[in-house]
């Protein structure tokens, strides 16, 4: 959807625990918090169910940041998956970084289930940095390969419309 | 307790001494086996070999520049479960740190092998090996180690693997028991040291003349690892320049085929399924026309980015630089030095280094309830 602020639309995708960020989506939902619709939920049990390679695909697909968010510490439903997370996502930083993928386009967060308002706030407040941030543009799979499908994607990014690699 | 000895080398002759060594490890029933780099009967290549028979000891060649695999696989094979006797594993540095691996990943035990590690001075890729004239036999090692104890300052060989090149780790200190090359003469004996207690045990059982590592020895090796670290570092820059964003990674990768042979021969890489084989990956046929449609071009095959980054982040933090990736690629992709260069940022971010020491968990097998706070929230 288009922003007053800039007509760069990020593609946000969230993998949300189940117990405890999903149900405070839910929570947002129910009580009519407004927040962006540029983050797509991805229901997981645990974030410690979030193997590395889920982020990288959406790197990959031209996602321009996600989010791993799930329970507060000593929270986690698994008991320590979200200490697990915390553990992949430090490595997946440290990888994004060597590709110059900017770390911040990756974050963790814990949101507690009755915590709807904070959700909408973490949302706008995440989509915002992503605007500030600019497309995530060539980290996708198909743009990186030939001379002429990065162009394309140059083009696309440049003229605001649809960037290759991302779902309309 | 003895922690240095020679063995006496016969007729100048140190490479058969190993053959010695082997057999008396199987005569006086120290060991029920061994697992050693050995010739096969008329072929000039060595594979590793499981020796039970004194009398078959013969073409025994832990010295060989030959590396065809990392033998911390087998060694992981037999021991995974209990192997029914003790086995004295003849394993290179990289070997040795790979199994180590392997173990903390539970997926061997040392309990029942004896490691035995003789300084490395490189090795070879199969294809240098393979194209080179002559016969592959031990003429081939002593000729290569002679080249490789006198090359000088610089202390590198030209056909050396890219990965020996820049390896930093010519000893083995996880290992039992080492033999040493490094400052010592090799006319008349092999230095052993032993390096645990279970070594030490078995170089008492030897009955081996103790004797003092020569004066020279920690100096040699010292400037060894001096010289490789200096490549190694100019390594990781050329490799940082050449992949430094994805564009450039894909031009680094241009040539794979996704034939996933690097993921077969990378000895920390060691899921029963890898998730590339499996039905994940096998797309109904429309998909593909449905994604070139969409972005106008997509090359086949497809997720080639996304194999190589996800073998990154799932094994880069057990890299131990052996260079089996790039000598298993058909077409010769600098894949060690990626491996490497990103595993230097992914390990030193955990502070870990992998082969280092059993007793250092793998960075993803763990965790503290209070750590790495930087990565939580929104700050930077
Ligand atoms: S990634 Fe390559 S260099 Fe690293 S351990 Fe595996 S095969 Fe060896
Ligand atoms: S061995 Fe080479 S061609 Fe095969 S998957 Fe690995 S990088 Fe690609
Ligand atoms: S159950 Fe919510 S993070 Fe594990």
């Amino acid at each position: 959807m288009p922003d007053s602020v800039t007509d760069f639309d990020p593609t946000l995708i969230a993998f949300v625990c189940n117990w405890c960020t999903y149900t405070a989506a839910d929570l947002a939902g129910t009580a009519r918090l407004a927040y962006p619709q540029n983050v797509r939920l991805i229901r997981v049990m645990c974030t410690g169910m979030v193997d590395p390679q889920f982020v990288l695909k959406a790197f990959l697909e031209g996602a321009d940041g996600v989010l791993i968010s799930g329970c507060h510490p000593g929270d986690c439903h698994y008991i320590n998956g979200n200490y697990k997370a915390r553990r992949r996502v430090k490595l997946l930083r440290e990888l994004l970084t060597h590709f110059s993928i900017a770390p911040q386009r990756l974050r963790l967060t814990w949101i507690g289930a009755s915590d709807g308002i904070q959700f909408a706030e973490v949302m706008q407040r995440l989509v915002n940095d992503l605007k500030a941030l600019g497309p995530q543009g060539v980290a996708s799979e198909h743009a990186s390969w030939r001379p002429q499908n990065r162009r394309l994607q140059r083009d696309a990014i440049g003229s605001g419309s649809e960037v290759i690699g991302r779902k309309p | 307790m003895k922690t240095t000895a020679y063995f006496s080398v016969e007729d100048n002759d140190y490479l058969s001494a190993f053959d010695s060594l082997g057999r008396r490890l199987l005569e006086l029933a120290l060991v029920d086996a061994l697992l050693a780099p050995c010739y096969q009967a008329e072929c000039d290549w060595v594979m590793p070999t499981l020796i039970c028979d004194p009398e078959a000891v013969c073409g025994l060649d832990p010295l060989s520049p030959i590396y065809p695999l990392n033998g911390a696989r087998h060694a992981a094979r037999l021991s995974r479960t209990p192997p029914g006797g003790r086995v004295a594993a003849f394993m290179r540095p990289c070997e040795v740190r790979a199994f180590v691996e392997l173990v903390k990943l539970k997926q061997g035990d040392p309990a029942s092998l004896f490691i035995i590690s003789a300084d490395c001075l490189g090795a070879v890729e199969n294809r240098t090996a393979r194209t080179a004239g002559g016969r592959r036999d031990r003429s081939y090692t002593a000729t290569f180690i002679q080249e490789a104890l006198t090359s000088g300052d610089s202390g590198e060989l030209e056909m050396l693997a890219p990965a020996c090149k820049v390896c930093e780790h010519p000893t083995a200190e996880m290992a039992d028991l080492t033999i040493g090359l490094l400052g010592v003469d090799l006319d008349n004996r092999l230095l052993v040291e032993a390096r645990s207690e279970k070594g030490g045990a078995l170089l008492n059982a030897l009955a081996l003349p103790s004797t003092e590592a020569p004066k020279d020895r920690s100096k040699a090796i010292e400037k060894l690892i001096r010289a490789r670290t200096a490549a190694r570092d100019a390594m990781f820059a050329a490799t940082r320049a050449a992949t430094g964003d994805l564009s450039r990674l894909a031009d680094y990768l241009a040539t794979c085929v996704n034939c996933y042979n690097c993921r077969v021969a990378c000895p920390v890489c060691y899921c029963r399924t890898c998730v590339f084989t499996t039905d994940v990956f096998d797309h109904p046929s429309a998909q593909y026309l449905g994604w070139a449609r969409r972005r106008g071009a997509i090359r086949m095959p497809t997720d080639t980015l996304f194999y190589h980054l996800t073998r990154l982040a799932h094994v880069s933090t057990a890299c131990v630089g052996c260079g089996q990736c790039s000598n298993a690629c058909p077409n010769e992709i600098p894949l060690m030095e990626l491996f490497r260069t990103v595993a230097l940022c992914t390990q030193t971010g955990f502070d870990y280094e992998a082969g280092r020491h059993l007793d250092e968990p793998p960075p993803l097998s763990t965790f503290a309830a209070e750590e790495f706070a930087d990565v939580v929230g929104l700050g930077d």
